[in-house]
C-alpha cells in the first residue's frame, strides 16, 4: 500500500506526518526532505538560538523515536526532483515512491540580492545559515543588516545584544512597512534606535564592498560583513513542472487540494483562500503551517473541513513580545488601547466597523483575546476597543 | 539528572531524565511523549503543553507569569488550579521527581 508522500520536512510537512498519525492514519507515509537535519523549528534561529541563550538541543521539532515510534519514514537529504502524476509516483536522487496522496510542504527560500558583491552576504532560513551567522557576529564589530522587516530586525536586535554595532538599512520609507501600520513601524524604530542600532530608511544598496554597504546617492556604511532579510520566494518549482496551478505559491482551494485533487499543499508554499483576508494569501508563519498541516490531514482522512484558523504570529525583539492575530490588509479604521508611552499597547484594525485583527505590544490579554473574539466572529466595535474598562473576554459571541 | 513523571490521560506513565536549564514541556517531546504538542516549541503561543502538576510540586513552581496566565485561559481541556503550560516550568534541582499529568487533549 503506497500511503502519503509528504515532501518536504520543514514544520508543516512534519505536523501533516503527525496529524494523520493523529488522526488514525495507518498507511505508510513517507517524509522527504532536503536538508541534513530531521525537522526543527526556525523561530528560535533569530531569537534565543542566535543570542546563544538556547543550544541546538533545542531546535528539533520531535525526538528520534517519535518517527519510529509512529513508523513516519523520515528520509532527510534527499531531494524530490519530480513528480509523475498519471503514475502517481515521485522522483528522488535515490529513487522513486509511489503515492496515494501527496503533501507538497516545500516552504520557501530567501530572496537574493542582486548588486554587485552580493556573494559576500549571507541569508538565514536554516540551522546551518543561523550557526554561520552566529559565527560571524562573534569575529566582527560592525554588522551591516539590510531589510528592516522582522527577521532582518530580530537579527539586528540579537546582534546589538551581543555588543556589536549595528547598522540596518531599510529600502522603504518605515520598518516592517508590509506588515504593520506606521504606528508600530515609528515604535519599533524607536526602540531599536533608543537600544543604539542605526537605522537608516528610504535606502538602496547598490554595492557591497569587503567592508562596507555603499548607498545609492553615494553614503557609505562600514560593515565588517552584511546578512540580508529580504523576503522569501515560495518554492514552486516542483509543482509547476508537474503542470500544477501555481500563482503567489502553490494555488490550493479551501481544503488546501492543489488543482490534482491527489495533491495538497501546505505551509509557506501555499497560495490559499483565507477568510481573514480579503481573498487569498500566502502566510509565513508557525500558525498556517501547524493549522494547514492539520487540515489536509483532514481531508486526506476523507473528512474535509475548510482552513479557517485565525492567523497568529510572533517576534520578539529587545524583550518587547509583539503578537498578532488576524490579518490587517484592506483596514480602514484603527484604534489604540493603552499607551505606547507605557510600552503596553495594542492596536485594532477595523474594515467597515468589522474587527479584522489586533497587534499587540506587551499586551497578552488583549492578544488571546483577539484571538477568542476572531475565532467567534463576535463583534466588537471600535468604541469599545479603545475603552480599557470594557473587558474583551468577558464580550458573548452574536452580542 | 533530576526527573519528571510524565502521566498520560490513560495512566501510562514515563520516567524521564530532564536536564536543569531545559523545560518539562521539551523533556517530553525529545523523548517522544504524545500528550504534550508543543506546536509553538515554548514561546508561550499555542498552549498545546497543557499539564496538571501534582499537587505536591505546585507550591515549588515560580507563580503563573502574565503571559502564561492568558494562554492557560485558551487551553483544550479544562482548565483547573493546578494547570502549567509545561513550556514555562523550567527544570530545577529541587524539581527532582515532579509529578505532571497530560489533559486527554491538547487541540
Ligand atoms: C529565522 C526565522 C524566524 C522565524 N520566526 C517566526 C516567528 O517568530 N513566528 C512565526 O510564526 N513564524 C516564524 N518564522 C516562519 C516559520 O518558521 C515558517 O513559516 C515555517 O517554518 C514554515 O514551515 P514550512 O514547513 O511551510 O516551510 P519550511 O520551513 O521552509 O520547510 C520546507 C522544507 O522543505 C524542503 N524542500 C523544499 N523543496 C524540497 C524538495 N523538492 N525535496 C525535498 N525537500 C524540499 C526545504 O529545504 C525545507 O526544509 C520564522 C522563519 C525564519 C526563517
Ligand atoms: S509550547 Fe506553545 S505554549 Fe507551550
Amino acid at each position: 500500500m503506497p500511503g502519503v508522500v509528504i515532501v518536504g520536512a520543514g514544520q508543516a510537512g512534519l505536523e501533516a506526518a503527525a496529524a494523520l498519525r493523529t488522526q488514525g492514519y495507518a498507511a505508510p507515509i513517507a517524509l522527504i526532505g532536503d536538508e541534513p537535519h530531521a525537522p526543527y523549528q526556525r523561530p528560535p534561529l533569530s531569537k534565543e538560538y542566535l543570542l546563544g541563550k538556547q543550544s541546538a538541543d533545542h531546535l528539533p521539532l520531535r525526538a528520534p523515536v517519535y518517527y519510529e515510534k509512529h513508523s513516519i519514514a523520515l528520509r532527510m537529504g534527499e531531494t524530490v526532483t519530480a513528480l509523475d502524476r498519471p503514475a502517481r509516483l515521485v522522483h528522488t536522487g535515490k529513487g522513486e515512491i509511489h503515492y496515494d496522496k501527496l503533501v507538497l510542504a516545500t516552504g520557501a527560500h530567501n530572496r537574493l540580492l542582486a548588486v554587485p558583491g552580493a556573494e559576500r552576504v549571507l541569508y538565514l532560513r536554516t540551522r546551518d545559515e543561523a550557526d554561520a551567522i552566529k559565527g560571524r557576529i562573534a569575529r566582527s564589530s560592525h554588522i551591516a543588516v539590510i531589510g528592516g522587516g522582522f527577521i532582518g530586525l530580530e537579527i539586528a536586535a540579537a546582534a546589538r545584544i551581543m555588543g556589536k554595532q549595528v547598522t540596518v538599512i531599510e529600502a522603504l520609507p518605515r520598518l516592517m512597512a508590509r506588515a504593520v501600520p506606521p504606528l508600530l513601524s515609528d515604535f519599533f524604530l524607536d526602540a531599536h534606535r533608543r537600544e543604539g542600532t542605526e537605522v537608516i530608511l528610504d535606502a538602496t544598496v547598490q554595492e557591497i564592498t569587503k567592508n562596507s554597504v555603499v548607498l545609492t546617492g553615494g553614503r557609505s556604511v562600514t560593515a565588517d560583513w552584511v546578512v540580508a532579510g529580504v523576503g522569501v520566494i515560495p518554492n514552486v518549482d516542483l509543482a509547476y513542472s508537474a503542470g500544477l496551478s501555481v500563482g503567489n505559491g502553490i494555488v490550493v482551494d479551501e481544503f488546501l487540494r492543489t488543482s490534482d485533487p491527489d495533491i495538497y499543499a501546505v505551509g509557506d508554499c501555499a497560495d490559499h483562500p483565507n477568510p481573514f483576508a480579503s481573498g487569498r494569501a500566502r502566510l509565513e508563519s508557525v500558525q498556517n503551517a501547524v493549522d494547514q498541516a492539520k487540515c489536509a490531514a483532514r481531508g486526506i482522512m476523507g473528512s474535509p473541513a475548510p482552513y479557517r484558523d485565525v492567523p497568529w504570529f510572533w517576534t520578539d525583539q529587545f524583550g518587547i513580545r509583539f503578537q498578532m492575530a488576524g490579518l490587517s490588509g484592506g483596514h480602514d479604521q484603527t484604534v489604540l488601547r493603552g499607551k505606547i508611552e507605557d510600552r503596553k499597547f495594542s492596536v485594532f484594525f477595523f474594515k467597515q466597523g468589522r474587527l479584522l485583527a489586533v497587534d499587540s505590544v506587551n499586551r497578552f490579554g488583549d492578544h488571546v483575546a483577539a484571538r477568542k473574539l476572531l475565532t467567534a466572529g463576535t463583534r466588537l466595535t471600535p468604541q469599545q476597543a479603545g475603552d480599557e474598562t470594557v473587558d474583551l473576554k468577558t464580550l458573548r459571541a452574536g452580542g | 539528572m533530576p526527573n519528571v513523571t510524565y502521566i498520560a490521560h490513560t495512566g501510562e506513565s514515563q520516567t524521564i531524565d530532564v536536564p536543569i536549564g531545559m523545560v518539562v514541556m521539551e523533556g517530553a517531546v525529545r523523548n517522544g511523549i504524545d500528550g504534550i504538542v508543543a506546536e509553538c516549541g515554548g514561546a508561550c503561543m499555542c498552549a498545546t503543553c497543557h499539564v496538571y502538576v501534582d499537587e505536591a510540586w505546585l507550591s515549588l513552581l515560580d507563580p503563573i507569569g502574565e503571559e502564561q496566565e492568558e494562554m492557560l485561559g485558551t487551553t483544550a481541556a479544562e482548565r483547573k488550579p493546578n494547570s502549567r503550560l509545561s513550556c514555562q516550568i523550567p527544570m530545577r534541582a529541587d524539581l527532582d521527581g515532579l509529578i505532571v499529568r497530560m489533559p486527554d487533549r491538547q487541540t
